[in-house]
């Protein structure tokens, strides 16, 4: 500034046409100058920045909070979404253990019907066994006695001594072979 | 502007494209004494006005959704702090209200003494050298203060050969000792040429009047020129609060990391 000054106190007598040079304003200008830089940097100071700075703060932590609560809802809805798939599985494979147990009882009750019938059948079959064994049985008795009344007859007919005894002995004997 | 350039009964074209310059006390006559009233108070008022309409009352919603008015208070908010950051680093935040102030200052001023009949108080060296002196010593005395005689590292270019390192740092000196010089010119000198030429085409566009067949020709052109020129101090009045600005922001970065 110092240089300048010089200049202009040269300049000033000599060419009043340059008011930028006229030194006789200077001490008014750097007056006001100065009380208006300083209002301005107490106005910003102490109102302006802290107010604005304070705005871009909230916003930036408005917007922050908004990522984060969206977030947030994307994982909710995300966990909601699995629960129901989980909820949808559980209930297929219960509806899967359901259908398999009621398999598992129907065949259950038709097994043991099956097994009971088949129990029945073989019961009555060794029962008819039985019986046609007693029949058969009584059969050959019948035909024991009557081999022996024949044989005993014929001895007597034939005008022998029917001894019983040897008579049975015989007719047993023939009767086994 | 142009109003007096045709002054009543005066015959042909009349210049005085540095009358808008002047300084003049804003209540009558007289000498202008160091606490006068005058048009560089009104103008500068106006800036003082502008900057707290904007930054104070266009902010006082403290709108998360912000208004047109704050929005851009905000984008002036974050366009010199981010400068201040990236050019001066972090640690010379401190000074961001600082140069906020200035930026403002003169980013207003520019564009108040673009209206017309307007006066630009940037235009005045005496303004501009007293800001370009409060970063030069602002400058300096935080370079000695945070670095003390570490700080004429700055003018000592360790990375030139040794030779030569006594010569550049001659000259280092003497372009630190420029720097508020041309800081301070540049911007008064922008802005005076810059109105001092719409001051010389307004001269010309009432040719008209005084003559129809030459005003055919100048008047058109002359007041295309004036809407060409002023279009373009539009831009220098951003461009030179920016360029104060950044400069600023670069001179303290020396003072904060003055290695090279």
């Amino acid at each position: 500034m110092a240089s300048e000054t010089h200049d202009a106190a040269g300049q000033a007598a000599s060419t009043p046409g340059l008011p930028q040079l006229d030194l006789s304003t200077f001490g008014n200008q750097i007056f006001w100058l100065l009380v208006t830089l300083v209002v301005i940097y107490f106005v910003l100071s102490r109102i302006a920045l802290p107010r604005i700075a304070a705005v871009m703060a909230e916003r930036q932590g408005a917007i922050t909070n908004d990522l984060a609560a969206a977030e947030d809802l994307k994982a909710k809805a995300v966990q909601a979404e699995q629960a129901y798939l989980k909820a949808l599985a559980d209930a297929r494979t219960e509806a899967q253990t359901i259908v398999g147990q009621a398999k598992a009882e129907i065949k259950a009750e038709l097994d043991a019907a099956t097994a009971k019938a088949d129990a029945e059948i073989a019961a009555r079959a060794a029962e008819g066994e039985k019986k046609i064994a007693e029949i058969r049985a009584n059969a050959i008795d019948s035909v024991k006695e009557v081999a022996l009344a024949a044989a005993a007859e014929i001895v007597a007919v034939m005008g022998g001594k029917a001894d019983a005894k040897t008579v049975g002995a015989a007719v047993a004997d023939r009767m086994k072979g | 502007m142009a109003t007096e350039a045709h002054g009543a009964g005066e015959p042909g074209l009349v210049f005085h494209p540095m009358d808008q310059f002047m300084v003049k006390p804003l209540f009558g006559e007289g000498a202008v004494g160091v606490f006068t009233l005058t048009n560089v108070t009104l103008w500068m008022a106006l800036t003082v006005l502008a900057i707290f309409a904007l930054l104070v009352l266009g902010t006082s919603r403290r709108a998360t959704i912000p208004t047109r008015t704050q929005s851009v208070a905000e984008l002036l908010y974050d366009f010199v702090r981010k400068m201040v950051e990236d050019v001066a680093g972090k640690d010379a935040l401190v000074f961001f209200p600082y140069i906020m102030t200035l930026f403002l200052f003169i980013l207003f001023a520019n564009f108040l003494g673009l209206l017309p009949m307007a006066f630009t108080t940037t235009s005045h060296i005496a303004v501009t050298a007293v800001m370009a002196m409060m970063v030069f010593l602002t400058v300096t005395i935080v370079g000695f203060v945070k670095h003390g005689a570490g700080f004429l590292g700055l003018f000592w270019v360790s990375s030139a050969p040794l030779a030569l390192r006594p010569v550049l740092a001659l000259i280092e000196v003497i372009s630190y000792f420029v720097r508020p010089v041309s800081h301070s010119i540049r911007l008064a000198g922008n802005m005076m040429a810059g109105h001092a030429v719409v001051k010389v085409f307004a001269a010309f566009a009432p040719m008209i009047l005084i003559s129809t067949g030459i005003g055919l020709v100048v008047t058109p052109l002359s007041i295309l020129a004036i809407s060409t020129i002023y279009a373009l101090e539009v831009l220098v009045a951003f461009i030179q609060a920016y360029v104060f600005t950044i400069l600023t922001c670069v001179y303290l970065k020396d003072a904060l990391h003055p290695s090279h």
